[in-house]
């Protein structure tokens, strides 16, 4: 299992967009713009016609895409397996629960926190991962997956993190006497949030950085060999895959409004990876619609029926796979070149 | 000495478990090259229709065959139908299509034969030797494990049709140039992978009960095992699951503050640890890249 096979697909797919030329191109870009803008418009005004649960539930896939994104940061750009990143969603979500409810920080003041914690955390974890790679890797960080959970409820940290029992999280009211409910105002905040990130991720992919973890990606060795430093590269893109997904945990803390060991198990972990799958491995904006899935799929699946909803949500899964084996990602990828093919003709 | 020694037999015998695990995942390891996270829940599959055979009053050594046979048909007919479309699809998405057969077969084991824990009848009996410290079973269990490995071994070693899966894994062109037929090697390699976890899941569910998720933690320790052993080598896999067993006894016994929620984090971290000096386990096969 070679990482190169995940990604060679890609590889190939951009290509034919590389040389479609400038008319094309802007053709694209203007539409994709288009797109985004429909989904920002749509996204501000959600939870003004949302129900509170609605508004609850799509907080919630925004706080999973955001998770989403930073796993496809480490997965999708740089190549490295992580069937773990639960792990670092709980610690942040620890990170702001123990600095909100045991000494009394703003809530805003979490998220910077549980980032850095989460940079470090993923930096150190990135360290031992640099000697692994495919299944091996994804076996190392799928024990971390399982492993933290029961950390977290070690005695010696009972009393920060209260156990097994979990801690209740006080949910922040709207500020400044904006005429919002707190789940509305949460909402707003988990979509800045996620916005900055995602622009913040483009920019890392666009920037020498970017282009330097997708060298390591598609050829390690090539990649070395032109001077890039891939053990430092390798580590500083778990480093920044543990920051989205440990923002992610605190905002998820935050939002649930309790946390407790069982809340991170590896379940956490494998449903980060199929979002990220189903969106679409190193297609940044796929993170949504992973965390759309992840988020309402299961319920769907639910809804149709009872006694039988993990069948549902497996052959909704298996079905996917087949009409899409590269996700969304790939399925826009392709679209998008037939279309300027079309255009070019 | 004696508490180390009692440690140590029981190691040897939950490591027993792990070890029958950890051949199957390495046997399906070797015919696809992925780690198939559905292997528990496919053996759990199997030790129901076990159980439903005996509930309708099937003599025991009927059963196994029988249970075996069909497991082996259903892990031929799961490649087909489900692997098979796939085609050479990135390893993520093969991943998640594991995950969708793991919610599939659990849910559907849990509909038909509902969650509650329901007791599995050993093929040996009960009974112990050697003044209690070993039962039975256990004794069976590591005996059937190890004779599975042989015949494997035999099988690969000696058979036209093991070397044909042993090509068809190695280098799928040049065995097909020779006149292989790679896709039904690689069902084959299913249905066998199916058929050990049959064994497995009727050796295990008379000591861990049988319900649709009593595999979850088994299939992680026989992942373990098998990374830590090396998944190209099905001895080492064997070794690997017998020292994870081991590790866990004696972890748990004598560093008092790891008790019994910490064993499986102790194990782990070894494993992971092993591997940080080991990249391809104890005994895996290093592979060579050309650039």
């Amino acid at each position: 299992m070679s990482v190169d096979s995940m990604t060679s697909n890609e590889t190939k797919i951009s290509v034919p967009g590389a040389r479609a030329g400038s008319a094309a191109g802007t053709g694209y870009a203007t539409i994709a713009r288009f797109g985004l803008l429909v989904v920002l418009a749509a996204g501000v005004a959600a939870p003004f016609f949302a129900g509170s649960f609605l508004v609850f539930q799509l907080t919630m896939m925004l706080i999973y895409a955001i998770a989403i994104l930073g796993l496809n940061i480490l997965t999708g750009i740089n190549g490295q397996f992580s069937l773990g990143h639960g792990a670092f969603y709980a610690v942040g979500a620890y990170t702001a629960a123990i600095m909100m409810e045991q000494f009394g920080i703003g809530y805003l003041w979490t998220l910077p926190a549980a980032g850095v914690i989460c940079f470090v955390t993923g930096f150190l974890f990135g360290l031992p991962a640099l000697r692994l790679e495919g299944v091996y890797l994804a076996l190392a960080t799928f024990a971390l997956a399982v492993v933290t959970p029961q950390l977290f409820k070690l005695s010696p940290f009972e009393p920060w993190t209260s156990g097994v029992m979990g801690i209740v999280v006080i949910q922040p009211g709207a500020p400044f006497g904006l005429p919002l409910s707190g789940d509305q105002w949460l909402y707003f905040l988990t979509l800045f949030i996620g916005l900055v990130g995602y622009v913040c991720a483009r920019n890392l992919v666009r920037s020498r950085t970017g282009r330097a973890l997708m060298a390591i990606r598609d050829n390690p060795i090539a990649a070395r060999s032109m001077g890039i430093n891939t053990a430092l590269y390798k580590s500083l893109a778990f480093g920044v895959s543990a920051v989205y997904t440990g923002v992610a945990g605190a905002l998820g803390a935050i939002v649930v409004q309790f946390i407790n060991p069982d809340s991170f198990s590896f379940t956490l972990s494998v449903a980060l990876v199929v979002g990220l799958v189903v969106g679409g491995v190193g297609w940044l904006p796929g993170a949504l619609f992973g965390g759309a899935f992840i988020m309402f799929v299961p319920n769907i699946a639910e809804g149709l029926s009872k006694g039988l909803s993990g069948a549902v949500y497996g052959v909704i899964l298996i079905l996917l796979m087949y009409l899409m084996p590269t996700g969304l990602g790939g399925l826009a990828k392709t679209a998008a070149r037939a279309f300027t093919r079309r255009r070019q003709e | 000495m004696e508490l180390l020694a009692q440690q140590l037999i029981t190691g040897v015998a939950t490591g027993g478990i792990y070890a029958c695990m950890a051949l199957a995942v390495v046997m399906i390891y070797q015919a696809i090259h992925h780690l198939n996270f559905a292997q528990g829940e496919m053996a759990m599959f199997s030790t129901f229709i076990a159980w439903q055979m005996l509930a309708w009053g099937i003599p025991y050594w009927l059963v196994i065959p029988l249970a075996v046979a069909v497991s082996f048909v259903g892990g031929m007919a799961i490649e087909r139908i489900v692997i098979r479309p796939l085609g050479d699809a990135p390893v993520l998405s093969h991943i998640v299509v594991f995950i969708g057969l793991f919610a599939i077969i659990n849910s559907s084991a849990g509909f038909i034969w509902e969650f509650t824990i329901k007791p599995f009848p050993s093929p040996f009996g009960e009974g112990s030797l050697f003044n209690g410290l070993i039962s039975n079973h256990q004794v069976g269990m590591i005996a059937v494990t190890l004779a599975v490995l042989v015949l494997l071994f035999a099988f690969f070693r000696y058979t036209r049709i093991g070397l044909a899966m042993r090509a068809a894994a190695e280098n799928p062109v040049s065995a097909r140039l020779v006149g292989i037929r790679v896709g039904w090697m690689v069902a084959l390699g299913w249905g066998m992978a199916a058929a050990i976890g049959a064994v497995g899941g009727i050796l295990i569910a008379p000591i861990v009960f049988l319900e649709p998720n009593m595999m979850l933690s088994i299939l992680l320790y026989g992942f373990a095992g098998a990374v830590l052993g090396g998944l190209t080598s099905p001895a080492g896999a064997v070794f690997g699951g017998f020292m994870v067993g081991i590790i866990e006894n004696l972890a748990g016994t004598y560093i008092p503050e790891i008790g019994d929620e910490l064993k499986l984090p102790i194990a782990l971290f070894l494993i992971v640890t092993v591997l940080v000096f080991k990249p391809t386990g104890l005994f895996g096969r290093v592979v060579v890249q050309r650039v």
